[in-house]
Order: C-alpha cells, then structure tokens, then sequence
C-alpha cells in the first residue's frame, strides 16, 4: 500500500515536473512572436496615420510637428556597422586563421580567456573606453589627416568601438567555422606540395567561404543593435551622414535617447516602438539567413 | 625555383600579418582594461562604495554609488534566477524528453540562437510598453522581468551545450532501472552537469550585470536604496552613463570609478567561472 502512494506521488511528480517544462519551453519559444506583436501593437496607431515607406525614407524628423522620418538614423546606423564591420572583419579572418592553422596550442589557450572577457565587458564599459581613448583619437590624429577640426564624437569612433566589440564575436564563430573544415582536406593538399598559406588560400577560405559570409553578417547584426556604447561616443546630431568624420544618430541610440520625452509628445511612443521593431526585425532575418548558411556548411561537409 | 621563393615570402609576410591580427586583438584587451583603470582608480575610494549619494552629489559633493551597486546585484540575481527557473528545465527537457526527435531539438537550438541576437534595447523597449500597457510604474520588478526575457535565450543555450555533452547511456541506464525522466532529469543530469550549470549561471549573471540599454526603460533611477519591488532602482551601467554626461569633473571622476567597479566585477564573474569548471570536471562520469 505505501509503495503504491509512494510510486503514484513519483508519477504526479513526474508529470508536473514535465508540464512545466513544456511550459517553459513553449513560452522561451514564443518570445520573439510576443515581442514582435507587443511592439507591433504599441506602433500600430503611427501605422494607420503614415505608410511604412513614408516613414523609412522620409528624412523629415520632427516629432513635435508630426513628422517621423527615420531615414537619418537608417543611414547612421548602416555607416556605423559597415565601419564597424570593415575594422572587424579582416582582423578576425586573419587571426582565426591564425589560430586554427599556424598557432600552437599554447596561443588558443591565451586566447580563448581573452575571447571571453571581451565578450563579456559591458557596452557602457566599451563606451567608457570610448570616450576615454578612441574620441580624442580621432579628434587629434584622424582629423588632422583630412585637415578638419572635429570634436571625435563621430560615426568614426563609433565604428571602431563597435568594431571592438564584435571582435570576440566573429572570431568565436570563425574559429568553429575553421573547425568545421576536414583535416583530409588541408592534408592531401599539402601532400601534393602546397605551402600552408596555399592550403589556406585554395582551400580553406573556397571551403568556409559560406561561413565566413555568415559570420560577418551576424556580426553585423549585432553591430546594429548595440545601443549604449554607440549612443556615448557618436554624437547623436540628426542630419544624414555624408562622411566618417560627421557625426551620426544611428537607430537604437535614437530610441534610447528619447524615452524620457517620448510620452508627452503625441505619437512619439509609436514611433520609438516602431524603430524597435524594425530593429527586430531586420536582426531577426540577419540571423534566420546566416545560421541557416552556417548549419547548412556543417552539414554538408 | 624562383616561384618556389616567392611562395615562401608569400607565406611569411600573410604569417606576419596574421600574428599581427591575433596581436591587435590582445592588446585591444589590454588597452580597454588599462584604460578604465588607469583613469579610474585614483577616484575609486571606500566611501564610494559604501556610502549613497548625498546633497549635491551630482554636482560633485560627498556621497557614493552604493544604491547602484546593490540595485545591480538585486536586479542581475534575481533576473539570473527567475530565468534559471525556466531555463534549467528547457535545456533538460530538449535533451532529455525530446532525445529521439532530433530535428525538433536542433530547429529549437536554432530558434534559440536567434533570439540571442536580439539586442537588448528591442527587450527594454517591448518591456516599457508593457509595463505602460499594465500601468506599472518604472520598477525594480519590471527591470527584473526585462532582464529576465533578454538572459532567458543565453541561460538555455548554455546550459545546453553542457546537457548535450552527457553520454545518451546514462539516460539509457536510469531509465532502465525504472526512473522517470524528471528524476533522471534532476537527480542524474543534474548533478553530472554542476560546473557547467554554475559556469552558465555566472555567464547570464554578467550579461545581466552589464546591460544598460533594457533597464534604461525599466527601472528608473533613484538615490535610495533599492527596499521594494515595486519601486524604482539604480544601476550601476546607467550610474556610470549618466555620471558620465555631466560636465562637472568631479561627477566624471565619479563615472571612471564606478566603470572600474563594474569592470572589476564582470572580471571576478570570470575568473570564478574559470576556476569552477576546471574543479568538478574530474568528478564527472565520461
């Protein structure tokens, strides 16, 4: 008899314990389609007043005359991020290389804790560092150059502080990428008397070639969305960029900027709700493509 | 010949090149930490610490940003837990549960690694219109549940890589001795998974830490300290942001010291998470 009650509670346990884990499952599934919706919602009334591409690619912003043109922070946002990809990208394809072909094991071993804590720094961190060192550099070595006098809080300086920051990013998944790639392959290459660097040249990248593409678009994707460290160090004026030494007022930073203000205003919250959800959206579909590019080359190979 | 040397200069200077990308990245660390410390640490002294702000804080009298430091840790520890919460049974459900349906579990991985790329102002901004949709007030409740949603896809995954590594015979084992598949889950998984479950807590709890842009939203800012859930709370990213933009030098010290509190923390995460998963990896079964 207590053996029963015994195995009828381990089966109710069981199956409690079961419910709330497809629960929590259900729910962590359906985070995006919540997000997206609420956000969706919250935009809806700015929606109904002005069509999507008035307000993508209309330059007019003036939230207290009703004008919600957001093409200022679109174009901010795509100089920041290409910049911030351009430094990036080849630093990280050079060293992962690095890493995977030539290093010894000892090198990986140093780096992966670096890898890791700067992944890990905060963005306010990252801003901090910023305003500290990369402003006044591009104030007083970068403007010199172009023979311009500039305060350094730039779409420059915000390039490279999120160049920085994607750096751990890229590697990481550059470094899986290279994994990836069958030793066979580099081995019977350079049985047939290539150098390293022609396995590398003719093989490697020919091969990852689909990885690496998917890792610099992730990376720049999170490039996009990096709010805090951006905000601080980019100047935040609201024009359409033309250069690397103007200052810029990219996307998240628009967002973070105006949250206090935006309630008394009459459809400023939509239109801060609607930035967030193209954020999400186009982040979204950045990453649907390039991790689907990614699972594809580790499972074809 | 001459081919066969140029292939070799070839080979070298890309070599030096490459050495030179892996260097750069290095140093890019280095620079980063010396920097903040540098100009940090002769502001950061214990009345900084242990002391709330007092009149005239902000325009460079006494006071310190211990409200921000502990609205941080309240805020990370319980955003760190509630998603705990739900994610330790996601993570054990996908490889204990779902084990034979491997399409699934992979298509849940990669739904999972696209959330990871939500940035986090998009949770802060969905956070905010929720809290206006329910009339909350800007509170350290809502920040938490904010952080909470942003932590939940880094939490799983982490978790994750670590269930994954279990060998499918343990599974195959207890279920054969008539265990159900939660108590394998919790009593066997579980406890073979401790250091990475302790690795992947301290990851979510940095990255909780750290993050500015949900809880600019969410949480307000006040002097005091943080009492109740329901009411507003610093923290420390937006104590250093916001410091930071006074042109007061004193406040801007201010803002340097407390960017070295928050480094020298987000270091400590680290460097624990290290040392644990180097010393219960040998009592795991392999």
């Amino acid at each position: 008899m207590a053996l029963q009650v015994f195995h009828r509670t381990r089966i109710l346990r069981s199956r409690i314990h079961s419910s709330w884990m497809t629960f929590a499952l259900v729910f962590s599934l359906l985070l995006p389609v919540i997000l997206g919706i609420g956000l969706y919602l919250k935009s809806a009334s700015l929606l109904q007043e002005y069509s999507i591409w008035e307000i993508l690619f209309s330059s007019k912003w003036k939230p207290l005359s009703g004008q919600f043109g957001m093409l200022p922070f679109i174009i901010s946002s795509l100089w920041v991020t290409m910049i911030a990809l351009l430094v990036a990208g080849p630093v990280c394809l050079l060293s992962a290389i690095h890493l995977t072909q030539y290093a010894k094991p000892i090198v990986l071993r140093i780096m992966h804790p670096v890898i890791d804590i700067l992944a890990g720094i905060p963005s306010v961190i990252y801003g901090v560092w910023g305003v500290l060192v990369i402003v006044p550099f591009t104030a007083d070595v970068i403007g010199p150059i172009f023979h311009k006098s500039i305060t350094g809080y730039s779409i420059l300086s915000g390039g490279i502080v999120l160049a920085v920051m994607i750096i751990p990013f890229i590697l990481n998944i550059l470094i899986e990428v290279f994994r990836t790639i069958p030793e066979e392959l580099t081995e019977v290459t350079l049985s047939l008397g290539a150098t390293r660097w022609m396995v590398v040249k003719h093989v490697l990248i020919k091969k990852a070639f689909p990885g690496i593409v998917s890792a610099f678009s992730l990376g720049l994707s999170r490039a996009f969305g990096e709010t805090i460290a951006v905000l601080m160090v980019v100047g935040n004026v609201t024009h359409i960029p033309t250069g690397a030494l103007q200052p810029g007022y990219p996307l998240p930073a628009l967002i973070a900027n105006n949250y206090g203000e935006m309630l008394s205003v009459p459809m400023y919250d939509s239109a801060l709700m609607l930035a967030a959800f193209v954020l999400l959206v186009i982040v979204i579909m950045f990453n649907i493509v390039s991790r689907w590019m990614i699972h594809r080359l580790e499972k074809n190979i | 010949m001459n081919i066969l040397k140029l292939r070799k200069a070839e080979e070298l200077i890309f070599r030096i090149i490459m050495f030179l990308a892996t260097t750069v990245i290095i140093l890019a660390l280095c620079m980063i930490i010396y920097s903040i410390l540098h100009k940090g640490l002769p502001s950061v002294s214990w009345s900084m610490i242990s002391q709330l702000p007092k009149g005239g804080f902000y325009f460079g009298k006494e006071g310190g940003i211990l409200n921000a430091i502990l609205g941080s840790v309240y805020l990370a520890s319980g955003a760190t837990l509630l998603a705990f919460v739900l994610g330790l049974p996601v993570s054990l459900y996908i490889n204990i549960h779902l084990h034979k349906r491997k399409k699934l579990v992979n298509g849940i991985r990669f739904m999972l690694d696209v959330m990871w790329g939500i940035p986090s102002i998009v949770y802060g901004a969905f956070g905010f219109s929720v809290m206006l949709f329910f009339g909350m007030r800007s509170s350290l409740l809502a920040g938490m549940l904010t952080v909470t949603l942003f932590i939940l896809p880094i939490m799983i995954r982490a978790i994750d890589e670590i269930v994954k590594t279990v060998p499918s015979g343990l599974l195959e084992a207890t279920l054969s001795l008539g265990s159900t598949k939660s108590e394998t889950a919790y009593r066997v998984y579980f406890r073979q998974c401790i250091s990475g479950i302790t690795t992947a807590l301290l990851l979510s709890f940095g990255r909780a830490i750290g993050d500015a842009a949900s809880v600019l939203f969410t949480t307000g800012y006040t002097d005091n300290l943080p009492t109740s859930l329901a009411k507003p709370t610093a923290t420390l990213p937006l104590a250093i942001f916001f410091q930071l933009s006074s042109p007061i030098e004193e406040v801007k010290a201010r803002a340097y010291a407390s960017a070295v509190i928050l480094t020298v923390i987000i270091l400590i995460i680290s460097i624990i998470s290290r040392i644990t998963s180097r010393k219960y990896q040998k009592n795991k079964i392999k």
